[in-house]
């Protein structure tokens, strides 16, 4: 059976992954058998009862109807299915009821990021890091469209809702980096939308959750702009090597430093550090001609000196100019 | 093949015998009621769903209904259903001077209907009493409640629909005062008459579940 | 009269007596023209959107330019192909032939129905031509009401088509009710009539709940009147609540008639009476009606009560059993019966294969649990793709193969058919099983680009899928083929031997007013082992 899961499944790292994984294998057993039923069934009866060349046309059996099979057509499936759906609610009940010494994250879904908020402060973007063997409660919800935070590896996935939220949790037992994807059809951006899950050891976590926030004071300011580049998602719709996203690349807009940039409205400005802040802060008000207007403002997720790393860190892209 | 010079005019080609095309065209509208009826359906869902999430919104926009006007089109269109059935009965009777006459002032109360409506609809549009966005009113009967627009909205997307509904039918009775007149419906054909009426009849028991329930509850 | 020795391709003649005609027949070819056009069209689409997808990163398209390609698929084959195909082309042409009638209830009516398809059909052009939309076929609010894209020109036209389906549900209705001949009773017509006329039930109380959704989304971009977007007070999930109150019976409208074809190709070429006849009609109605209380399935991760879940996962398996009952009977017609490998046969084998995994894979994603896991992944998309495109389309090409001699008095080329249909099911297999591995390994659907970790099976199935979109088009490029002026092979009235009416006593191609006199019933639809009938056509 592991021999199927590694090729079937991408790893068990949550708690009920191996269940969820085992109703897989008694549907996909019982199909297997039902399926070769019908497929050895269909190519026997049509090869034994063929219309052979030099066959006459006869008058056939009158045999449409047997009490026997059709009480098995009936009852056998009628078993199968029984099984599966009272296996799939009760696994369903162990995902849906939430542990009591579960630790809560807030997630929050956005075109076209993840932010997490951590029950000691902190937030981190498009980096969800838990502690292993430890329950870990998701509170989802979203900024402005339909998303749907899915972490393969956990079996787990929830609808990210604008005016509610959704609640589903797991507990990982296995450390590692995993993929997070966004399954709720979101725009443009709805395939970059990725994410990671982080597990770590219980004691490295406690030192991670202290650190939030607090590890970057003394990096160099446009060395902490590359980091905040990916940590806060900036990657997902600007690039570093001059070709256009859903934003314009940074590297053009390093090579143009000093220029006037031309907005959707005609208006112009010129590229110096207070636009860009602007341009984070309030991206809505110069929209950049060619694009569309979709940046969300990262006002409350970039303190100051984060801003003022991202400046350094655009200027420095472009390493011959004397900016 | 078609059918020899004793069958009559209206029967189509492809029945065999007027009681065929009698009974075919009853099920076929019947059929048709179905689906209205779960046209208007998905919006009473609608109705009720936001009724039981917001019921004081409910209860406080609706006064800003008028409830006379409201009473009057139930009246209005009560009494156009009972002239709508007497126009049937009277060209069974083969009165076809009463069977008009009937049938315009079935017209004549669809018109009132949409006249009261009419005037109705422009107080609203006046004083900003419009759905979604639009909407701009602000006074005193709505000040302690959100989102006064939803009701708004679901009442002008059912009242409006059924308008629609309204105004077709005038069209279509409009036609067969005019099929009467010229002598194609009468005492031994009258199939359209009796569709459009059952049609009519819907039309007139979706106001009637409209009205109490946007009107009085 | 020179009205008899004519057909209804030949008389009358001019192109407005096609355009204004009232006759069934000439009405479902205008349909099955329509259909194949923008089966096409949406075929196109989707080999680009596979072209794209061979390998990640946008190599021919940018993320937008893909979302709205996977929407105008979507959007192309389900509205403007797989519902309105088979009811309105094969269904116009044959259902009064099946009776024994000399048309529809309602021939006008039919005729407004094809020009409501034609008019929802130039909103759907109009849509494409100017800019498309990148909503998904779903039209998801809140996404649909904030998109800039040209979502009301394309809500616009499903909800006139819709207004054509319900009308066509109507006549059909009606049809089989008053139009039968004397002897005609139910349990002596052809299951494709009563797959139609399950269909027909379906599409006239359904599709109105569609009807309203699409007005209520174009109100709500319009006016803003709140009802799905949060930020004025409405639900999202009502939305979705709405939209597949409709949806699910959908897939319905568009299974139940393929599987009335394959009730039809399995006697006539195995010569054998039907097994189960009445468990097939039986459950012909039962799967319209349970197919009404499973919508919540397709929101199993929107945040529904559990209850809800327990419901909709519970009756969702019972609208399995009855359809693995028709898979048993129609294998178990062979049994003892004279099975010839023709085309149509072939296409009914292809369909029990596939519609079987299909169907299968259904059970997959009704256990809660696992839905989880495999809900807006590949695996789903495999899921419908067995069931509508191995299912539906499968049998509709095993249709239109069974039913053109009669429909045009011509025979096609069986070597070259029979070659598309092998085809056709390795191509479709090769696209579209790679596609559930993609989605147990977590690869989610409507993905402009992807991860690295997946090429290796989106390879697969886009070379695949080249091999699947040339199958289709050289079988339809056949079957056309065969109208040449020169085609030698003639088929006469009955090249199957088969036992319903439409081929025992009507012309090929028939008559313009069907029969020339009143049919007399003599024999059952799968009267195999009481009556022999001769084909006409020997290969």
């Amino acid at each position: 059976m592991d021999r199927l899961t590694e090729y079937f499944f991408p790893k068990q790292v949550s708690s009920f992954a191996h269940d969820i994984d085992n109703l897989f294998y008694f549907i996909f057993f019982s199909s297997v058998v039902l399926f070769a039923i019908v497929v050895l069934g269909m190519i026997f009866l049509s090869l034994k009862y063929r219309f052979k060349k030099d066959d006459e046309i006869k008058l056939t059996s009158s045999k449409d109807h047997s009490n026997i099979l059709e009480a098995l057509f009936f009852i056998v499936p009628l078993i199968l299915v029984s099984i599966t759906f009272v296996w799939g609610i009760r696994s369903y009940l162990k995902m849906v009821i939430v542990p009591d010494n579960a630790i809560e994250i807030k997630v929050t879904g956005q075109s076209w990021f993840w932010t997490f908020d951590y029950p000691d402060g902190g937030t981190t973007l498009n980096e969800l890091v838990v502690p292993s063997n430890q329950p870990i409660k998701i509170v989802l919800s979203s900024k402005d469209v339909l998303h749907s935070f899915f972490i393969p590896v956990m079996r787990s996935k929830m609808d990210a809702l604008p005016n509610r939220y959704n609640v589903m949790w797991f507990d990982a037992n296995q450390e590692g980096v995993y993929d997070i994807f966004c399954t709720e059809y979101c725009g443009t951006g709805h395939a970059q939308m990725e994410a990671k899950v982080i597990v770590m050891k219980p004691a490295q976590y406690e030192e991670w959750a202290k650190e939030l926030g607090s590890d970057d004071e003394n990096m160099p300011l446009d060395e902490l702009g590359a980091k905040l580049y990916t940590k806060k998602a900036c990657n997902t719709c600007h690039t570093l090597d001059g070709s256009a996203l859903v934003g314009p690349s940074y590297l053009q807009t390093s090579q143009m430093w000093g220029e006037e940039r031309v907005f959707d409205d005609g208006t112009t400005a010129v590229i110096d550090d207070n636009y860009i802040r602007s341009a984070i802060l309030e991206p809505q008000i110069q929209i950049v001609a060619g694009y569309q207007g979709v940046m969300p403002t990262y006002q409350g997720l970039l303190n100051d000196r984060e801003l003022d790393a991202l400046i350094a860190f655009l200027k420095s892209l472009n390493k011959d100019s004397q900016i | 093949m078609s059918h020899d010079k004793s069958s009559p005019s209206f029967l189509q080609h492809h029945f065999h015998d007027v009681n065929q095309q009698y009974e075919t065209a009853k099920l076929g509208m019947w059929a048709f009621i179905l689906t209205e009826v779960l046209t208007f359906g998905g919006l009473f869902c609608a109705y009720t769903i936001y009724r039981s999430w917001y019921p004081d919104m409910f209860v406080g926009a609706n006064l800003l209904l008028d409830v006379n006007k409201g009473l009057l089109n139930t009246v209005v269109l009560i009494t156009s259903s009972l002239t709508m059935a007497l126009a049937i009965w009277a060209i069974q009777k083969k009165n076809k001077k009463l069977s008009l006459l009937m049938l315009i002032a079935t017209f004549l109360f669809a018109l009132a209907f949409l006249v009261i409506k009419y005037l109705e609809y422009s107080h609203k549009f006046e004083v900003g009493q419009l759905p979604g966005e639009y909407y701009s009113y602000m006074g005193p009967e709505v000040a302690h409640i959100n989102n006064p627009h939803i009701f708004f909205s679901i009442y002008f997307i059912m009242t409006g629909l059924h308008g629609l509904h309204v105004a077709i039918g005038m069209g279509l009775i409009a036609w067969l005062i005019y099929s009467t007149a010229k002598g194609n419906l009468h005492s031994k054909y009258y199939t359209p008459m009796e569709m459009i009426g059952i049609f009519w009849h819907l039309v007139d028991l979706i106001w009637i579940y409209l009205f109490p329930l946007f009107y009085l509850i | 009269m020179t009205e008899k020795k004519q057909n209804y391709l030949t008389y009358p003649k001019g192109i407005m007596s096609w355009l204004l005609t009232l006759d069934h027949k000439r009405i479902g070819i205008m349909y099955l023209v329509g259909g194949i056009i923008f089966f096409f069209i949406g075929g196109l689409v989707a080999l680009g959107m596979r072209l794209e997808l061979a390998a990640p990163g946008n190599d021919f398209m940018s993320n937008d330019a893909y979302n709205n390609m996977m929407t105008l698929h979507g959007a192309i084959m389900i509205f403007l192909f797989i519902i309105p195909a088979i009811p309105g082309a094969l269904g116009n042409i044959l259902l009064p032939l099946m009776l024994g009638a000399k048309d529809v209830a309602f021939p006008r009516l039919n005729l407004f129905s094809f020009y409501l398809y034609t008019l929802g059909a130039i909103f759907a052009i109009y849509t494409i031509l100017s800019g498309g939309v990148d909503t998904g076929w779903t039209f998801y609010t809140p996404y649909s009401t904030q998109s800039t894209s040209n979502v009301i020109p394309m809500t616009i036209g499903v909800f006139i088509i819709g207004f054509s389906s319900i009308l066509t549900g109507l006549n059909f209705i009606a049809t089989v009710h008053k139009m039968r001949i004397p002897g005609l009773t139910w349990y002596k017509l052809p299951l494709f009539v009563w797959a139609l006329y399950g269909t027909s039930l379906v599409q006239i109380t359904a599709t109105p709940v569609i009807a309203i959704t699409m007005v209520l989304l174009m109100l709500e971009r319009f006016l803003g009147i709140g009802i799905f977007d949060p930020a004025l007070g409405g639900d999202p999930v009502l939305y979705q609540h709405f939209f597949w109150f409709y949806s699910h019976p959908a897939v319905y409208i568009m299974i139940l008639p393929a599987f009335g074809i394959i009730s039809e190709i399995i006697p006539v070429h195995s010569r054998k009476k039907i097994w189960g006849y009445k468990f097939i009609a039986y459950s012909t109605l039962s799967i319209a009606f349970i197919g009404f209380l499973v919508w919540g399935h397709h929101m199993f991760t929107a945040g529904q009560s559990v209850l809800s879940q327990i419901v909709f996962s519970f009756i969702t398996y019972f609208v399995g059993i009855p359809t693995g009952v028709k898979i048993f009977s129609w294998i178990l017609t062979m049994y003892k019966g004279q099975v010839s490998f023709t085309p149509p046969m072939l296409y009914a084998l292809s369909f029990l294969f596939l519609f079987t995994i299909g169907g299968l894979t259904g059970i997959f994603l009704g256990a809660v649990a696992l839905d989880i896991h495999l809900h807006d992944t590949y695996f789903v998309v495999a899921h419908f793709h067995y069931v509508m495109q191995g299912g539906t389309i499968v049998a509709f090409l095993g249709g239109l193969h069974h039913w053109w001699p009669k429909s045009f008095g011509k025979m096609y080329n069986h070597t070259i058919a029979n070659i598309c249909a092998l085809g056709v099911f390795l191509g479709f297999n090769g696209t579209f099983f790679p596609q559930f591995l993609l989605g147990l390994r977590g690869m989610p659907r409507r993905y402009a680009t992807y991860d690295e970790q997946f090429v290796e099976l989106h390879s697969y199935s886009s070379f695949w899928s080249g091999i699947l979109g040339l199958s289709i088009f050289f079988a339809i490029l056949n079957l056309v083929w065969s109208l040449r002026k020169n085609n030698k092979l003639n088929p006469g009235t009955n090249p199957w031997g088969a036992m319903t009416l439409e081929w025992t006593h009507t012309s090929s191609p028939p008559h313009p007013h069907n029969f020339e006199e009143d049919p007399v019933l003599e024999h059952g639809p799968y009267d195999y082992d009481k009556v022999i009938v001769k084909p006409t056509f020997k290969k």
